[in-house]
């Protein structure tokens, strides 16, 4: 049976496991360059010169090959489930060859089993080398954007690939079994997929743990501006909070409640007091100007701006800390993986009882 | 042995939504028999084989094969029953050796010393691909895989539909080899009584989705007679037993009846009836198995 299996297998198993072997060796020489380049100059830039210049000009590094990788480890996964997953079944229903399968000596259950297995650890090792490889590439970058938390960067590392494969590869066999023909098969397991991702993502992943909630001190920091919002004008400052992912950053008073207009252009008048400086333009948050404020302004005005708005309000972070990220990492894959549990369960439930 | 029956059915049924394709199915197979399941289209020959194969599981009643249930999740029915399904499907990329690897690895009881032997002589390359074989050739393997698994029972769905009139004689010389050697009770089904007439003694008649017979051929063509008679005195011929089919022209009705009373009125003209009358009678008329009356005939 183990032969049997491995008969069927062994041509997408092939394609994979060349496939992985040049993505490996693309990354691996990439990857060296990158993590040389961290070392040589992010590491070393205290002692040299400024510190943003090599961040930036490492960031920019491989910018098409950082969104390939990125896109090849999300994509993964679904590939397992729409190409490995879905035919499992579906193409021996439209060929008719289970009838010649499951008229021979071993039971149905057996059968499934072996292929469940067999084709299941491929998946989750192809997705977890890939995952490996890519977590690594990315470390340099990783290390300087400290944003492994958000989203597009969680969802691209770690072990969570892990659990994607195995439960796209479960939606792929369950949903060949139930339609029974390849093509609507791997429709559907595109679209159960992306769903699960999805909700998970949205809903269920920022309840893993309640967010923590931050009050820190307004500043003139780098990136700190005034910003105009659809209610009006308001202070902004970028959360100090590393590797968080930050849900809500407001600033607000003791009460709760956002700096009115009014307020602000009493607290900094040289900031609205150009006729050239419109609100709307004078918005600087997160630009990446060190002159926080508007250009024609010199700097000390909004170090005035900053503290006189800082003595009523300050900034509150709601978010998941960075110290987080292997617990979410284990939740995520946890969820994944039970999913294509039952998924399995149901499968071998369906073909011994429901099936004919 | 003959406790328990190579197959057995007791009020079989299957449904597909609203439709039976098969009903109320009793019938009892014995070892070592060569079965003839003949039926129109769409009467229900492919949904019997496969409930007896396991590839569908009854609506209602049972099925047994070697009494076991094929269901049975540990599968202890499998090894017993090959199953040569309808398009014979086989793996298309694969070489012939490697389905027969494919029989050799699946099963606990495998042979195929034969099935090589006889590819050879067919001229089929084992190295050949399945999928470039022609259909008769197709067969041939597919046959080939269900005989090397030698098992007790052969379910073979329309065998010889693909196969040409010279390729018919040899499955059918090769299938009586393997009955001869090794006792394999077989259900073939086909829907031209033709192809199976000379090597079956066992028959079974589905029709709208009912057994109409399932018996020996000697016995049934023992048990029914064709009768003759003048049409204008139909009434005075007296009880005939069961009428399975009637025609009649202006001068006389012809019957075909079901154990006819020993003692006959000498009007009628009687002779054997052959195995083709009797599946035609039973095929076209599904109601014909249920008792009906000459006097009914005649006042109609």
């Amino acid at each position: 049976m183990i032969w049997a299996s491995w008969r069927q297998f062994r041509v997408p198993a092939g394609i994979a496991a060349a496939a992985l072997v040049v993505v490996a060796i693309a990354l691996t020489i990439t990857g060296t360059h990158l993590a040389h380049l961290y070392d040589t100059t992010v590491a070393t830039c205290h002692a040299t010169s400024d510190c943003s210049a090599a961040k930036s000009a490492l960031l920019g590094t491989y910018g098409p090959l950082q969104n390939a990788a990125s896109a090849l480890l999300i994509a993964t996964p679904a590939a397992i489930g729409i190409f490995w997953g879905a035919p499992l079944l579906a193409r021996e229903f439209e060929m008719g060859t289970w009838r010649l399968a499951w008229t021979q000596g071993s039971s149905r259950s057996r059968w499934l089993g072996v292929r469940f297995a067999m084709i299941g650890f491929a998946s989750v090792a192809v997705a977890g080398l890939l995952s490996l490889l890519v977590t690594w590439w990315f470390s340099p970058i990783d290390e300087v954007n400290m944003n492994r938390l958000v989203p597009a960067v969680f969802d691209a590392r770690g072990i969570v690939a892990i659990g994607y494969a195995a439960f796209a590869f479960a939606v792929g066999v369950t949903a060949g079994l139930l339609i029974r023909r390849t093509l609507p098969a791997m429709a559907a397991t595109l679209g159960a997929f992306i769903g699960a991702r999805v909700a998970v993502a949205s809903w269920l992943r920022p309840h893993f743990m309640a967010p923590v909630k931050s009050v820190i001190a307004l500043h003139d920091v780098f990136g700190a501006g005034i910003q105009q919002t659809p209610t009006g004008l308001s202070y902004v400052q970028p959360a100090d909070v590393p590797n968080a992912w930050i849900f809500a950053n407001e600033v607000v008073n003791n009460a709760g409640q956002a700096p009115k207009v009014q307020f602000l252009q009493r607290a900094c008048p040289s900031m609205f007091s150009d006729p050239g400086a419109s609100p709307a333009n004078s918005g600087v948050g997160g630009t990446g100007t060190a002159t926080a404020g508007p250009t024609r302004n010199p700097n000390v005005n909004f170090s005035q701006c900053a503290a006189r708005v800082g003595a009523k309000f300050h900034e509150l972070v709601t978010y998941q800390p960075g110290s987080r990220y292997w617990a979410f990492q284990w939740y995520e894959t946890a969820i994944f993986v039970g999913a294509a549990i039952v998924l399995v369960a149901l499968s071998f439930w369906w073909i011994r009882r429901r099936l004919s | 042995m003959s406790n328990t029956a190579a197959l057995e059915a007791n009020g079989l049924g299957k449904r597909y939504r609203n439709t039976w394709a098969l009903q109320d199915c009793s019938l009892r197979l014995p070892e070592g028999r060569v079965a003839a399941l003949v039926g129109p289209n769409g009467a229900g020959k492919t949904t019997l084989l496969q409930l007896a194969a396991g590839l569908l599981s009854p609506t209602s009643g049972t099925v047994r094969t070697f009494g076991q249930p094929p269901d049975d999740a540990r599968a202890r029915s499998l090894p017993d029953v090959g199953f040569l399904a309808q398009d014979q499907p086989l793996y298309k990329n694969f070489s012939v050796r490697d389905l027969l690897r494919y029989g050799k690895h699946t099963n606990v009881r495998w042979n195929d010393t034969d099935a090589v032997r006889r590819l050879d002589a067919l001229g089929i390359a084992l190295d050949r691909k399945a999928g470039t074989l022609s259909g008769g050739q197709q067969t041939e393997v597919a046959l080939s895989l269900c005989l090397s698994k030698h098992p007790g029972l052969l379910l073979l769905d329309e065998p010889v539909s693909r196969l040409d009139p010279l390729a018919r004689v040899r499955f059918f010389s090769t299938l009586m080899d393997v009955v001869a050697s090794e006792g394999t009770t077989v259900v073939l089904s086909s829907h031209v009584l033709a192809d199976l007439e000379r090597v079956c003694d066992f028959v079974i008649i589905l029709s709208a989705s009912r057994v109409q017979i399932a018996q020996d051929i000697e016995e049934l063509l023992a048990s029914h007679k064709v009768m003759i008679g003048a049409h204008d005195d139909v009434s005075h011929l007296g009880a005939v037993g069961t009428v399975v089919r009637s025609s009649q022209t202006n001068r006389q009705i012809t019957l075909l009846v079901r154990e006819p009373p020993a003692v006959l009125n000498p009007l009628w003209d009687v002779r054997e009836a052959t195995l083709e009358e009797i599946v035609l009678a039973y095929i076209e008329d599904p109601t014909a198995g249920s008792a009906q009356r000459l006097q009914a005939l005649g006042s109609s």
